[in-house]
């Protein structure tokens, strides 16, 4: 066997669950400069499998929060905001969210990340952005709205997910409001004295809810939503396996500067709206490859047999004579209990359905392309039906 | 009469009449997590002592397991293709690789007996 034993790095950053992680038995590793749990004793797949079924809770203290407040207050802070990203954000409620994309000049993406108009003021933004690219993505935000947007670090709050079917009602146990909150809406409330933003949000592909909180109560709050049997810990492991699942990108993989928007098929996040005032960084670009359709498309992959393609396999045509792409993200779909994969791939080639090879172990390995996501997304929308219990 | 040697890469192999039957440890198993995918060598291949035999996936990562003498594979586990979780389960039972006929069992003396083998665990820590 080759060593698969995890060390440490020196001088990782902390979240303040760190201590309750390891009490858990959390491994330890290191993740975008923070030590982080990549699964507990249940193990990568039970994880997964208990989130699917019951209520998980994650640590995503290590993603980037922050506030944006417009200097002048004459300004609509959303307006200012969506010269950097190509999402409708001047349209959003107090309280409604919206997932977007940081775009480069090219229109290459930067980072992924959630906007939500904040609802305890008129005018300011609430913004959580991803672990590894977060110092630069402040840098760009600062630097584009210099002198017209105070960008604020909520270096004192933790985030944590409480994700799946039972989120809700262990949730509400709780705090009862969060009960009315449909998919990307939150809620600025109070607990205890202790100031809470709580969103139906999540990265899993399942109902549930994003909590920010001050840095000093999360671990106290942690251990009162785990002293629900339904609740088990998650681990970075399995939260990897449910957005691959659930057809959801990962920055650093599936987004890069490289890729824009079009190629990783995130169309429905650039609205109408924008693309008529094609007023979004690199929006010459991108709307070509709107009006002529992109060279390459992310797409869905599943391996016929169960050999797991990770990132980095080269996708052939069935015949290896001609290289078609490149997985972006892979693994196994405990839910769906089989390989499952996404990958960029020459847009001839991307039809759900289209037979494929991948290059794995220098042999090739039949495949084929297949629509995401993998398992259905149960998000609480406005038509949903009141759920069941 | 079988014996049992252990690498330090973590293989285990039962060795009666000249036939070895190669697995992960316990130790291998809790290291990878769930394993749910595995490649065996071909039936009759020929392995030299320290070629990568065959391939362990688990939700984590790919790893190789590498074989621990030389010789030719005479048997292969297809109940482990099936159902790759036995190498959590039963790693030293029903979740067994294959089996190597051995080319020469001197080389098993350069492996570690049992006892050996769970000094070095403990080195590991």
């Amino acid at each position: 066997m080759t060593d698969c034993g995890t060390t440490t790095a020196p001088k990782l950053l902390e979240t303040p669950l760190n201590a309750l992680h390891r009490e858990m038995g959390g491994q330890m590793v290191a993740f975008a400069g923070y030590e982080m749990p990549v699964q507990f004793p249940m193990g990568i797949k039970g994880e997964h499998l208990h989130c699917r079924q019951k209520a998980g809770l994650f640590d995503v203290s290590h993603m980037g929060q922050a506030m944006l407040d417009p200097i002048n207050p004459e300004d609509d802070i959303a307006r200012l905001f969506e010269e950097l990203v190509p999402g409708a954000i001047a349209t959003l409620k107090p309280g409604q969210m919206r997932y977007s994309l940081l775009l480069d000049d090219t229109g290459g993406i930067l980072d992924d990340l959630m906007i939500t108009r904040r609802a305890d003021r008129e005018n300011g933004l609430f913004i959580v952005v991803n672990a590894g690219p977060r110092l630069g993505d402040f840098a760009h935000i600062r630097s584009r709205l210099a002198g017209r947007a105070r960008l604020s670090l909520c270096d004192d709050r933790a985030l944590l997910a409480l994700q799946g079917p039972d989120a809700s009602d262990v949730l509400a146990a709780i705090i009862p409001a969060c009960r009315d909150l449909l998919f990307m809406e939150a809620l600025w409330t109070s607990l205890d004295g202790l100031d809470l933003i709580i969103s139906r949000s999540g990265y899993t592909g399942e109902d549930g809810f994003e909590i920010s909180l001050p840095a000093a109560h999360a671990e106290s709050f942690a251990r009162r939503l785990l002293a629900d049997e339904r609740v088990a810990p998650i681990g970075l492991g399995a939260r990897d396996s449910l957005r691959l699942e659930a057809g959801l990108c990962l920055y650093g993989q599936d987004l890069s500067p490289e890729i824009t928007p079009v190629e990783a098929d995130l169309l429905w996040a650039i609205p109408k709206a924008r693309r008529d005032r094609a007023d979004f960084p690199g929006a010459g670009r991108i709307l070509g490859q709107i009006a002529e359709g992109p060279a390459r498309k992310r797409v869905g992959i599943s391996p016929d047999d169960r050999t797991i393609a990770r990132d980095g396999t080269a996708i052939y045509s069935p015949d290896g004579t001609q290289k078609l792409g490149i997985i972006t993200s892979g693994g196994f779909g405990p839910t769906v209990n089989a390989p499952v994969a996404m990958g960029l791939i020459d847009a001839k080639a991307a039809t759900p359905g289209t037979d494929i090879a991948l290059m794995v172990r220098g042999k090739l390995r039949k495949a084929h392309v297949k629509a995401l996501p993998f398992v259905t997304q149960n998000y609480v929308r406005k038509s949903s039906k009141p759920k069941q219990g | 009469m079988s014996m049992i040697r252990f690498s330090k890469d973590h293989e285990w192999i039962r060795v009666e009449d000249g036939k070895g039957v190669i697995g992960i440890t316990d130790y291998a198993q809790a290291q990878l997590g769930d394993v749910v995918f595995v490649e065996l060598p071909e039936m009759g291949a020929t392995l030299m002592k320290g070629d990568e035999a065959a391939v362990v996936e688990s939700v984590k990562a790919a790893s190789e397991l590498y074989a621990p003498v030389s010789g030719e594979v005479s048997a292969l586990n297809q109940a482990l293709v099936d159902d790759p979780a036995l190498a959590n389960s039963q790693p030293m039972d029903d979740g067994w690789f294959f089996e190597i006929t051995l080319n020469d069992l001197t080389e098993l003396d350069e492996l570690l007996d049992d006892e050996a083998y769970e000094a070095y665990l403990a080195e590991l820590g």
